[in-house]
C-alpha cells in the first residue's frame, strides 16, 4: 500500500505569506475587540478631560482647555478623596497581602482534606462584587448584623451603632470587606508561587541546620519576592480603580469620609452627569497610577541590580 | 521535640479553621436571614439560628418580583462572555505562546495597559460608542464590553497553560500531517481543558459582579442582570431583609457553583497569568 | 524511500549564523548519523530537514523535489522525537494511526497498518493503554511505531534514545538497526552519543560548531579521523594527543615536549619544526615493554571488558586500554611505547597528515 501525501503544488510566496500572517490572525479579534471597546474610548475618554461633556445638555461639547483642571485645584472634594484612595487602597492591599500571605503558608503544608480547605477559604473571592458589599453593609447594620453587638461586647465600639454612618470609622467598612475578599487572590498567588519552589532548596537548609523562620526568612521570601512585587502592584493599581464596594456601601458618605477618587468619578459621572469634569479626575487618577508603577518598576530594576 | 511538633500541628489546624469561619460567615448570615420568619427578625437579631425558618422569602422573590428576569439575564450575559472570552483567549494565548512575531511585544504592552486604566473613566465613550448602534440598554451591548474587558487576563491566562505543554507535541502533529491549527484544535486544545475550564469560570464569575457597566449601559429592568436588579431591589424592598438576603442568596448560587467546580484549574493556571497579567 | 540532497544550508537566529553551509548528499535507503556536541548544529540540521525550522539559505531537496518552502506535513516524512511527543489523550493505537486519519485513509487500511506496525515492534498487547500507562521503553516503541505505520520517504530521529536507562538503550538501539535492516528506509539519526554513532550509521556525519567535520564510514571515521575534532570525539576511551615538533632528521619523527623522538612510518612531508599534535588511541599505547618510555601510573580503571590506565608521561596525561590484567599489579610506573603504525598526525591546524 502506499500512503502518498496530498501532492500539493509548492507555492513559496503563498506559503511565506501564511506563515507570516498566522500569528495574525490568531490575535486578531482580541486585538480588535481590546483596541475598539478599550483603547479608541481611553483615547476619547482623555479629550473628554478638555470637553465640556454633560450628557442632558445638547449645547455641551465644546473645547474648555484646562478648565476642569483649574476647577480641580480648588475641589476640596477632589483632595479629600485623593486622600482617602491613598488610606483605602493602602489599608486594603497591607492586610489582604498580610493573611493572604500567612493563608498560603498554612496551605502549603500538606494534610488531610487541604482540597476541601482551599475551597472553602477561597469562596470569598467568587462572591461577586456588589453582593460582598451588600453582605458586609448588612453585616454592621445593628438591625439585622451581629458585628456592631459583637464589637460592643468586646468594647471596641462604644455602643452597638452602625460603623458606616460613622464619619470617623465609616472607611473601615468597605475595607473589611475587600480585605475579606481579596485575600484568596493573594493566597492563591503565592500558593502557586511557593509550589514553584524546589523542595530540594528546603531539605539542603534543614540538613544544613536552619530552623523553620529561617528557612522562611532565607528561601521562601527571596523566591517570592518578585512574584509579591508584582502583585502588589497589581492589585494597588487595581484596588485604587475598584469602586464597586464603596458605591454598593456608603456610596461615598457619611460626608464624603469614604469618597475615593473612583468613587468620586462615578458620582461626578452619574448623579451629575458632569463627563467632563469626570473624565479629568480619571485622567489625573490614570497619570499618578502610572507614576506609581513606573516608580516601583524602577525601584525593583535597582534592587535587582544591586543584589 | 515530639510535644512541640503536635502543638504545631494544633496551632496549623485551629488557624486554618478561624479562616474558614471568617470566610464562610457573612455567607452563613446571608443565608440566616434570609430563613428568619419577619417576626423573629429583630427579636432574635443576633441568633446564630432563628428558633423557626422560612422559605417564603425565597418564594415571594422568585414569584412576585422581576428577579427571574434579571437571573435569566445574568445567566445569558455572563454564559456568552465566558464563551466568547474563552474561546477567543485560546487564540490569542496561542499565539503569544507560540509564535514569534513583531507585533508581540506591542500585543502584551497593550494589554498590561488596559489592566492600569480606571475602567469608569471608559464609561461615557463607550456609552457614546454604543448608542448609535443600538447597543445600549441591549445584552448584547454588554457582552461585547465584558468580552473585551475580560480578554487580556484572559489571554495571559490562556498563554500560561499553552506554555505548559510541549512544544513536541504540534511538532509530532505537523509532522503527523496536520497544520498548525489543526494540531492546535486536535492536540494542543484537548490538553487544555484544565485551563478552559479555569479561564470559563473566572469570566463567568467576573461578568457575573460586574456593577458599574450594567448600571449604565442598561435602563430599565429588562435589561437588567442581577447586580443591577438587586441594587435597585435594595431600594424598592428597604425594609424587608429577609427578602434581599434570599435575592442575595440566589444570586450567589451560581457563582458559588461554578468556582467551586473550577477551583481547582484556577489554583493550578493562575501562577503565571495573574503574575504576568 | 527517497534520497536526500542538502546542498549549501545555512541558518540564521536573528544576526547568528549556526550552520555555516552545510552540504551533504543521502543515498536512498541509507543511515545517516549526524553527531556532535550539543550546540553543533545536529538537531537544527535535522528540524530543518523536516520542516520544523526555516532554511536561511541554501536547498533541501527530498526525492528529487526541492522542498525548502513545503510545510512539514507535505514533506512526507515521519520524526522521533527525543521526548517521544506521544499525544496524551489518545491510546497507543490512536497515537500510531493519528497521521493516516489525518490523510483520510480507509478505516481497514489504518487498522491493517497500525497492527502490521504493532506487530513489528510487540505493541498488540498495549494498544488500548495511554501513554501515561507505559514505561519509557514502551512509550519509545510507540514513537517507532507512529513513525512506521505511514511508510514515509524518510525517517528523522531526534537524540530518541537518551532519555533510556543504559540497558535499554543498548536493547532499542539493536532493535533500530534491525528495523532499517527490514524496511530499508532512508534515516537521519541526531545524537550525541559516538557510541550509538558507530553502531548504527552507514555513514556518520560529523559536525561541530555549526560546520561538518567529516562525512564518512565509522571505520572510516575511526581510523582516519580527519582532523583534531573528529579524533578527539569519535573512540571512548578518546584518543590521547600529544604536543612535540616534527624533525625529519635523522628519519621523519616527532620531538615531544620533553625530547623523547617519537618515530613516524613515513615521510608526511612536513617543514622541520613544524608544530604537530601526535595522535593515539589508548588500545593502541602498549606497555610493559623494555624500552619505550617510563610513565607514571596515576589511577587504574577496570571496566571488566579490559582496563583504563592513566598515565602520566613526562607531565602529560595519557591513556592505555589493555585487556591483560597483569597490569593491575603494576607499580607506580610502567614502560610504554607508541607503535609507530598506529600513529595519528596533525598539523598545526588540526588537520590530518596521512602517514598511511
Amino acid at each position: 500500500m502506499t500512503l502518498a501525501a496530498r501532492p500539493i503544488e509548492a507555492r513559496p510566496l503563498m506559503r511565506r505569506l501564511a506563515i507570516a500572517w498566522e500569528p495574525y490572525l490568531y490575535s486578531a479579534p482580541t486585538v480588535i475587540l481590546i483596541v475598539t471597546v478599550m483603547l479608541v474610548p481611553l483615547v476619547v475618554g482623555i479629550s473628554y478631560a478638555f470637553r465640556d461633556i454633560q450628557l442632558l445638555n445638547p449645547f455641551s461639547g465644546g473645547y474648555v482647555g484646562l478648565a476642569h483642571f483649574r476647577e480641580l485645584w480648588q475641589d476640596q472634594a477632589f483632595f479629600e478623596a485623593l486622600r482617602n484612595t491613598v488610606w483605602w487602597t493602602g489599608a486594603s492591599v497591607a492586610l489582604q497581602f498580610f493573611f493572604g500571605l500567612i493563608l498560603a503558608l498554612l496551605l502549603n503544608v500538606p494534610f488531610a482534606g487541604r482540597g476541601l480547605v482551599q475551597a472553602l477559604v477561597f469562596l470569598p473571592w467568587a462572591v461577586p462584587s456588589f453582593l460582598a458589599g451588600l453582605n458586609w453593609a448588612w453585616l454592621f447594620n445593628p438591625v439585622v448584623g451581629p458585628l456592631p453587638h459583637w464589637l460592643f461586647a468586646l468594647g471596641i465600639l462604644s455602643s452597638p451603632e452602625n460603623i458606616l454612618s460613622d464619619p470617623n470609622l465609616a472607611m473601615w467598612g468597605p475595607i473589611a470587606a475587600n480585605v475579606w475578599w481579596g485575600i484568596p487572590f493573594f493566597a492563591i498567588t503565592m500558593l502557586a508561587a511557593m509550589q514553584a519552589i524546589p523542595a530540594d532548596l528546603y531539605e539542603a537548609a534543614a540538613i544544613d541546620g536552619a530552623g523553620p523562620l529561617q528557612r522562611f526568612g532565607s528561601i521562601t521570601l527571596p523566591f517570592l519576592a518578585p512574584t509579591i512585587a508584582i502583585t502588589v502592584l497589581l492589585r494597588t493599581v487595581w484596588i485604587a480603580n475598584f469602586a464597586d464596594l464603596i458605591v454598593v456601601m456608603t456610596g461615598g458618605g457619611p460626608a464624603d469620609r469614604t469618597q475615593i477618587l473612583a468613587s468620586y468619578i462615578f458620582t461626578q459621572a452619574f448623579k451629575r452627569l458632569d463627563f467632563g469634569y469626570a473624565s479629568a479626575v480619571s485622567l489625573v487618577l490614570l497619570v499618578l497610577l502610572l507614576i506609581y508603577s513606573l516608580l516601583i518598576v524602577a525601584l525593583r530594576q535597582t534592587v535587582l541590580n544591586r543584589s | 521535640m515530639r510535644n512541640f511538633r503536635l502543638i504545631g500541628t494544633v496551632a496549623h489546624r485551629l488557624a486554618l479553621l478561624v479562616y474558614i469561619a471568617v470566610a464562610l460567615f457573612p455567607l452563613y448570615w446571608l443565608l440566616k436571614i434570609a430563613v428568619t420568619p419577619d417576626k423573629l427578625l429583630y427579636t432574635e437579631g443576633v441568633r446564630l439560628w432563628p428558633s423557626h425558618i422560612t422559605w417564603s422569602h425565597f418564594r415571594f422573590v422568585i414569584e412576585n418580583s422581576d428577579f427571574p428576569i434579571f437571573f435569566r439575564n445574568s445567566v445569558i450575559v455572563s454564559g456568552s462572555t465566558a464563551v466568547v472570552v474563552t474561546a477567543l483567549s485560546s487564540l490569542s494565548g496561542y499565539a503569544l505562546s507560540r509564535f514569534s512575531f513583531r507585533f508581540k511585544f506591542w500585543l502584551v504592552g497593550l494589554m498590561l495597559v488596559t489592566q492600569m486604566f480606571p475602567l469608569v473613566m471608559l464609561v461615557a465613550p463607550i456609552f457614546k460608542l454604543l448608542s448609535p448602534l443600538g447597543l445600549t440598554n441591549s445584552l448584547t451591548g454588554l457582552v461585547i464590553v465584558y468580552t473585551a474587558f475580560n480578554l487580556p487576563f484572559a489571554t495571559f491566562l490562556m498563554q500560561s497553560f499553552f506554555d505548559g505543554i510541549p512544544k513536541d507535541l504540534e511538532e509530532a502533529a505537523m509532522i503527523d500531517g496536520a497544520s498548525q491549527f489543526t494540531a492546535f484544535r486536535e492536540i494542543i486544545l484537548p490538553l487544555t481543558l484544565p485551563g478552559i475550564a479555569a479561564t470559563l469560570g473566572f469570566v463567568f464569575t467576573a461578568a457575573w459582579s460586574e456593577l458599574l457597566f450594567a448600571l449604565m449601559l442598561i435602563s430599565g429592568n429588562d435589561a437588567a442582570t442581577f447586580p443591577v436588579g438587586l441594587l435597585g431591589f435594595v431600594s424598592k424592598f428597604a425594609v424587608d431583609f429577609g427578602q434581599m438576603m434570599a435575592a442575595g442568596v440566589l444570586a450567589l448560587i451560581p457563582a458559588c457553583i461554578f468556582f467551586l467546580l473550577i477551583q481547582r484549574y484556577l489554583v493550578q493556571g493562575l501562577t503565571a497569568g495573574a503574575v504576568k497579567g | 524511500m527517497a534520497s536526500i540532497d542538502i546542498a549549501g544550508i545555512t541558518k540564521n537566529f536573528g544576526n547568528i549564523e549556526v550552520l555555516h553551509g552545510i552540504d551533504l548528499d543521502i543515498e536512498d535507503g541509507e543511515f545517516i548519523v549526524l553527531v556532535g556536541p550539543s550546540g553543533c548544529g545536529k538537531s537544527t540540521l535535522l528540524r530543518m530537514i523536516a520542516g520544523l525550522e526555516e532554511v536561511s539559505s541554501g536547498d533541501i531537496t527530498i526525492a528529487g523535489r526541492r522542498v525548502n518552502d513545503l510545510a512539514p506535513r507535505d514533506r512526507d516524512i515521519a520524526m522521533v522525537f527525543q521526548s517521544y511527543a506521544l499525544y496524551p489523550h489518545m491510546n497507543v493505537a490512536g497515537n500510531m494511526s493519528y497521521s493516516l486519519r489525518l490523510r483520510r485513509t480507509a478505516k481497514d487500511r489504518i487498522a491493517q497498518a497500525v497492527s502490521g506496525a504493532a506487530g513489528k515492534l510487540g505493541l498488540e498487547p498495549l494498544l488500548d493503554r495511554r501513554p501515561k500507562a507505559l514505561s519509557g521503553g514502551q512509550r519509545q516503541r510507540v514513537a517507532m511505531g507512529r513513525a512506521i505505520v505511514r511508510q514515509p520517504k524518510a525517517f528523522l530521529f531526534d537524540e530518541p534514545l537518551s532519555n533510556l536507562d543504559a540497558r535499554l538503550r543498548e536493547q532499542m538501539r539493536a532493535e533500530i538497526k534491525r528495523l532499517h535492516a527490514e524496511l530499508g528506509a532512508t534515516s537521519i539519526y541526531v545524537t550525541h552519543d559516538q557510541i550509538e554513532a558507530m553502531t548504527l550509521a552507514d555513514r556518520i556525519v560529523a559536525m561541530q560548531g555549526g560546520v561538518v567535520q567529516q562525512v564518512g564510514t565509522p571505520l572510516d571515521l575511526y581510523d582516519r579521523p580527519a582532523n583534531l575534532f573528529v579524533a578527539g570525539f569519535i573512540g571512548s576511551p578518546g584518543m590521547n594527543f600529544l604536543p612535540g615538533r616534527y624533525d625529519a632528521a635523522p628519519g621523519p619523527a616527532v620531538i615531544l615536549a620533553d625530547g623523547a623522538r617519537i618515530a613516524l612510518p613515513l615521510d608526511p612531508g612536513l617543514a622541520p619544526g613544524a608544530e604537530v599534535t601526535l595522535g593515539i588511541r589508548p588500545e593502541h599505547v602498549a606497555l610493559g615493554e623494555s624500552g619505550g618510555m617510563e610513565a607514571g601510573v596515576d589511577l587504574i580503571e577496570p571496566t571488566g571488558l579490559g582496563i583504563i590506565l592513566h598515565l602520566s608521561l613526562q607531565g602529560v596525561g595519557l591513556k592505555a586500554f589493555t585487556a591483560d590484567r597483569g597490569v593491575l599489579n603494576s607499580g607506580p610506573s610502567i614502560r610504554v611505547s607508541l607503535p609507530s603504525a598506529h600513529l595519528h598526525l596533525f598539523d598545526s591546524a588540526g588537520n590530518r597528515v596521512a602517514l598511511r
